[in-house]
């Protein structure tokens, strides 16, 4: 309890440090550029291959559970459709990004302590944590709302395409049933996950980076933590937002 | 000037260093010497402020540092450059980017000029058509340089180095020893060296602080150091058979 509470103290710290307002805007800039395309880009093609897979699978899962007369089969597509919207896009995204991009956060920084460059920093005058870690909140908090609507979109195209094809369900119906009832706050909701998530994964990793001590034994118990403590988080919050957004 | 007081500084219960104090002089070379694990990095640290010491005060001429919050001690910091034992090149960065990022960060040149400047200070350091380079494929003793380049790009008033020369060839060392007292005197910086380098003691130590398990023994200059009647100095000093030889002979 005693050491949740201190790390607890020392993250909120950080986070002031992080949010002070940046001196020298150009680099900041030019930062976050590089952290869009390390932490964003470099991560669409996971997302695109883990949400088409797992769109297909939702997809002949609902249509297996519900081979009942009673149920029209367009309901497939619109099952399929809001477990990925409202679950799964938002939340199973972020929990594979926990491991990829967390735990790269991680040692990243981790390895910067260790090797003093954040020593350098500081004594330059640098604000060290606002210089490494705002630039990649601010690219993940801009960046992971897209990969949430390619996660979508893919993960509902996975789902038409196997669907079809393994005969469970007609093209006309799914694609009724994906537009069937929509309600388009859900997406708003995922989105809105999207970014908190994206907030605490970058935060919680940074953190568990920034505080390291000892060598590259460290760095590596310390990306393993980052993704242990993002994931945690993230489901925590996961439950409060859905009461909060939901009901 | 830097003058330090009575600094102590222990890791948990462990006493690192013991009522240290110390006067280091502008124009001069001030070298910290003393065997590995001695606590010279520690005490480095403690007066650059990335340590908090336990006791003691720090002064940069009339400014007490270590009375001054963070805000305060960045005006100061903009005016030191740090070469760390390890060379603390950013990993990321190119040797050309490393060198102008002090330069991107606290003055408006323009890119030519900053550009002009990088390249006069690696010059300097003989690091030539390397500029594209990243650290992880220089050697050992080039990072060192180019980390030196990086810490004098600013022309700062106060420059500390950690062990400059270690892992360098006898010649590029000294043309590094020298490199840093040409500047330390046409800058009139503070500079302040750690080193067990005797060699480097012999050719620079205008001012020299012996530190031996976190305290000061010893203070004088290289003149001094081969009559004192320390033991624990000449059993660092005359440590190698060679320097033995040469003393008994010249007794
Ligand atoms: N962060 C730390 N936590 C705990 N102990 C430390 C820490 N940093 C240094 N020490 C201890 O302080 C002592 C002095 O270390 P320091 O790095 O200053 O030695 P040094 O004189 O620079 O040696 P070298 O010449 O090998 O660099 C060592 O015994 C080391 O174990
Ligand atoms: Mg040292």
């Amino acid at each position: 309890m005693f050491r949740f509470l201190s790390g607890f103290g020392s993250y909120c710290m950080l986070m002031g440090k992080v949010f002070a307002w940046p001196e020298k805007h150009s680099i900041y800039y030019r930062q976050t550029v590089k952290e869009l395309v390390s932490l964003g880009l470099h991560s669409i093609g996971i997302v695109t291959i883990i949400s088409f897979f797992m769109g297909a699978v939702i997809t002949l899962q609902t249509a297996y559970n519900t081979e009942n007369p009673i149920y029209p089969n367009y309901l497939i597509g619109l099952g399929a459709r809001d477990s990925i919207i409202l679950e799964f896009s938002s939340t199973i995204v972020a929990l594979i990004l926990a491991g990829k991009v967390g735990s790269n956060i991680a040692s990243e920084i981790g390895t910067m302590r260790i090797t003093e460059q954040i020593d350098a920093l500081e004594l330059m005058g640098v604000n060290s944590a606002s210089y490494i870690i705002l630039p990649k909140v601010v690219a993940t908090v801009l960046f992971n709302p897209f990969l949430t609507l390619i996660s979508i979109i893919t993960g509902i195209m996975g789902g038409w395409l196997v669907g079809t094809s393994a005969g469970v369900i007609t093209s006309q119906d799914y694609i009724y049933g994906i537009q069937y009832a929509f309600i388009p706050y859900y997406i708003t909701y995922s989105l809105i996950k999207t970014v908190i998530f994206a907030f605490i994964i970058t935060t919680v990793s940074a953190h568990q980076g920034y505080f390291v001590e000892g060598g590259s034994l460290e760095v590596g118990r310390a990306s393993t933590k980052a993704v242990v403590y993002s994931s945690v988080t993230l489901l925590l919050f996961n439950v409060i937002l859905t009461q909060l957004l939901l009901s | 000037m830097i003058r330090a007081e009575n600094i102590s500084k222990s890791f948990g219960d462990r006493k690192v260093l013991n009522d240290i104090s110390a006067v280091f002089e502008p124009g001069k070379t001030n070298l910290i010497i003393g065997k590995s694990g001695s606590g010279k990095t520690v005490f480095l640290k403690c007066l650059v402020g990335l340590l908090d010491v336990d006791e003691g005060q720090i002064w940069y001429n009339d400014i007490l540092f270590t009375g001054l919050d963070f805000k305060g001690r960045k005006e100061i910091r903009k005016q030191m450059g740090m070469l760390f034992q390890g060379s603390a090149l950013f990993d990321s960065m190119s040797v050309e980017d490393n060198v102008r990022f002090p330069l991107d960060m606290f003055t408006s040149m323009s890119p030519e000029e900053k550009l002009e400047r990088v390249n006069f200070c690696l010059d300097r350091v003989n690091i030539v058509n390397s500029n594209s380079l990243f650290p992880s494929e220089l050697s050992g003793g080039m990072k060192k340089r180019v980390a030196i380049a990086r810490a004098i790009v600013l022309k700062p008033r106060f420059l500390f180095c950690d062990e400059p020369n270690s892992g360098l060839d006898p010649k590029t060392s000294i043309v590094i020893d020298e490199l840093i007292r040409e500047i330390t005197v046409e800058l009139n910086m503070t500079t302040i060296i750690n080193t067990h380098d005797m060699n480097s003691v012999m050719e620079n130590g205008e001012k020299i602080v012996f530190i031996e398990e976190g305290e000061k023994c010893w203070e004088g200059n290289k003149n001094e150091i081969l009559q004192s009647d320390c033991r624990i100095l000449n059993d660092f000093v005359f440590a190698n058979s060679l320097a033995r030889q040469l003393k008994e002979s010249s007794k």
